[in-house]
């Protein structure tokens, strides 16, 4: 059991944690803990297991082997329990279209135990926390997407959880919208909710995670802040260049000519352009210049999160 | 004594708690349509009484007449009342479950919440069970303001069409939960539930069937709803005969729940 005292306790714990579906394994044998009021991402390409890992803590998908616990607490024997105080945002928005806005958050709030009154008070608040006051009463059918991924959010807040799952929380959204929901996780983050997300966007990961874990092919295969994954894996600055090919050139090498020699940590070769990495961008691109390199184009810029996971999960397309 | 009575029935009033609030959220979607449903369920008896019944049932009547001499409305208005029933409870355990399982995906989101698969079950079954009743007493009402009951025990027909609806909606739950679109429910109608509607009993007695098909009628549920609330209506009530009637019945209507806490589970549960 719980001691509620004792704040330090991770809220999930996992250790070996492993999903199979037959002969696949869509989980293998990762370990982690999120602390309390961590905001802890699953980041990695699609299908390198984060939604499966995320069924299992939100405990409606059980697990194949090794050990997890929730607020202490074993999946198997308490599910109903852990999800009374959990979150859920899924990668599909699963509302209900034969009820309007309000009636969504209403019927869930039952779901929680609720009585009407209270549950009504809480709709009407998270409606107001997720601007869309105004559409109470209409269907959810016209809302746009974003309003949709806001309506599940203030849904996964009727319960008021201390931990707050959330699978690919703005894929598919405009700016704007991605943006604004990026604001309110980042309130629910100050007010002390434990936020655990699953993300492709590296720009999400960066903004809202403290700590992450980069997924690859079922396995956890990086862990650390945006900050010191991005020190550990990759350099501080990529300096990108583009050349004038012609046209029987497969390559940009005759055009470099070993002129970045000892110049970079790492260069990499990309179909349409060089990415030299290196602490001091500007340095290597003026040196590149006197020893005789003339690219069409230069870039220098920070490197990102991106840059970390293409360095671990490779370039080739996942299907 | 009464503390080990607490702890032993804790559980079950939870889980009953936690089905009824399924039942909930039928009701809120059905506040929105509940008028237009309610003048359907009045106007569909009415329209089927007085075409077959009193129609039809001149030229029946005429004509040698129904096993017993009862007037042909009095015979077929308890029998269609079942087969109204059991045609809702049939529709209502497919394409609106499969709706929530595959479509809409509502129960993934319920699944989220303290609610498990047989609380999702459960509820869903007791909203098609409210729904048989409703129909049924609507029915009740037209079939008595026309003068087709013989006798009061017509009222206990309505608790009689509601266990025929489940003994479809439990099994058909099951086989829903099995199902990845509706194709197999197109499948379903066609070659179950519309032969099963015409050849129960429903517009003429089964000994009229061919031989080798009689076996058949005697193995559907709405052979055995039809055959005990024609008897209340008419009055003639044979206890022996009930008793296996509604055995029967409700003998479907479980094994359907079991199979269908079995199908719940391995489809919302992977």
């Amino acid at each position: 059991m719980t001691n509620p005292a004792n704040t330090t306790e991770p809220q999930i714990h996992a250790r070996g944690l492993t999903k199979r579906f037959g002969t696949f394994t869509a989980v293998d044998a990762v370990d982690f803990d999120v602390a309390p009021g961590e905001a802890f991402g699953f980041l990695g390409p699609n299908g390198a297991g984060k939604t499966s890992t995320m069924r299992m803590i939100g405990t409606v998908s059980p697990i194949t082997a090794g050990t997890l616990t929730i607020f202490g607490l074993d999946p198997a024997h308490h599910g109903a329990k852990i999800r009374a105080r959990l979150g859920v945002v899924p990668q599909a928005d699963t509302l209900d279209e034969e009820l309007s806005v309000l009636e969504n958050l209403l019927i869930y709030g039952r779901y929680f135990d609720l009585a009407w009154a209270e549950s009504r008070r809480r709709a009407k608040e998270l409606l107001e926390f997720v601007q869309l006051t105004e559409r109470s009463n209409d269907k959810v059918e016209p809302l746009s997407g974003g309003m949709k991924r806001r309506l599940v959010i203030a849904r996964s807040l009727m319960n008021e959880p201390s931990l707050l799952l959330l699978d690919e929380p703005t894929t598919g959204l405009d700016p704007q919208a991605r943006h604004l929901v990026w604001d309110r996780l980042y309130r629910l983050k100050q007010r002390g909710v434990t936020l655990c997300l699953t993300t492709h966007y590296m720009d999400e990961a960066e903004q809202l995670c403290d700590r992450l874990v980069v997924m690859d092919k079922a396995r956890i295969v990086a862990v650390g802040s945006p900050r010191q994954l991005i020190d550990e894996y990759v350099t501080r600055e990529v300096l990108e260049l583009r050349f004038r090919r012609a046209e029987d050139e497969t390559d940009d090498s005759a055009h470099m000519d070993g002129k970045l020699e000892g110049l970079a940590d790492r260069i990499e070769q990309l179909p349409d352009r060089v990415l030299v990495y290196t602490a001091d961008g500007e340095a290597v691109a003026a040196t590149a210049y006197e020893r005789g390199l003339r690219p069409a184009s230069v870039l220098v810029r920070r490197s990102t999160l991106e840059d970390v996971f293409l360095r671990l999960t490779g370039r080739s397309l996942v299907e | 004594m009464a503390v080990i009575g607490v702890r032993l029935s804790r559980p079950v009033e939870f889980a009953t708690r936690k089905s009824i609030r399924v039942l909930e959220h039928d009701l809120l979607v059905f506040r929105r349509g509940w008028f237009n449903y309610l003048l359907n369920g009045l106007t569909q008896p009415f329209m089927y009484l007085v075409a077959m019944g009193i129609g039809l049932g001149l030229y029946v009547n005429k004509n040698g007449g129904t096993p017993g001499g009862v007037p042909y409305l009095n015979y077929i208005a308890p029998a269609l009342m079942v087969t109204q029933a059991m045609l809702a409870g049939a529709f209502e355990a497919a394409w609106p479950i499969m709706a929530k399982i595959n479509w809409t995906k509502t129960y993934h989101a319920a699944l989220n919440t303290p609610l498990g698969a047989q609380d999702l079950l459960a509820g869903d079954l007791m909203w098609i069970a409210f729904r048989a009743a409703l129909l049924s007493m609507l029915f009740t009402t037209v079939i008595v303001a026309l003068g087709a009951a013989s006798s009061p025990l017509i009222v206990l027909a309505v608790p009689v069409a509601v266990l025929t609806a489940l003994s479809f909606a439990a099994p058909i739950m099951a086989f829903t939960a099995t199902q990845e679109g509706d194709n197999g429910f197109n499948v379903l109608f066609r070659f179950g539930i519309t032969p099963i509607f015409l050849f129960s009993g429903t517009f003429y007695p089964v000994e009229k069937l061919p031989l080798f098909m009689q076996p058949v009628a005697w193995l559907t549920p709405t052979y055995h709803g039809v055959a005990v609330a024609r008897s209340l209506s008419l009055g003639q009530v044979d206890p022996f005969g009930t008793a296996v009637h509604l055995t029967f019945l409700a003998a479907v209507t479980l094994a359907g729940f079991a199979a269908a806490r079995v199908t719940f589970r391995r489809r919302l549960v992977l």
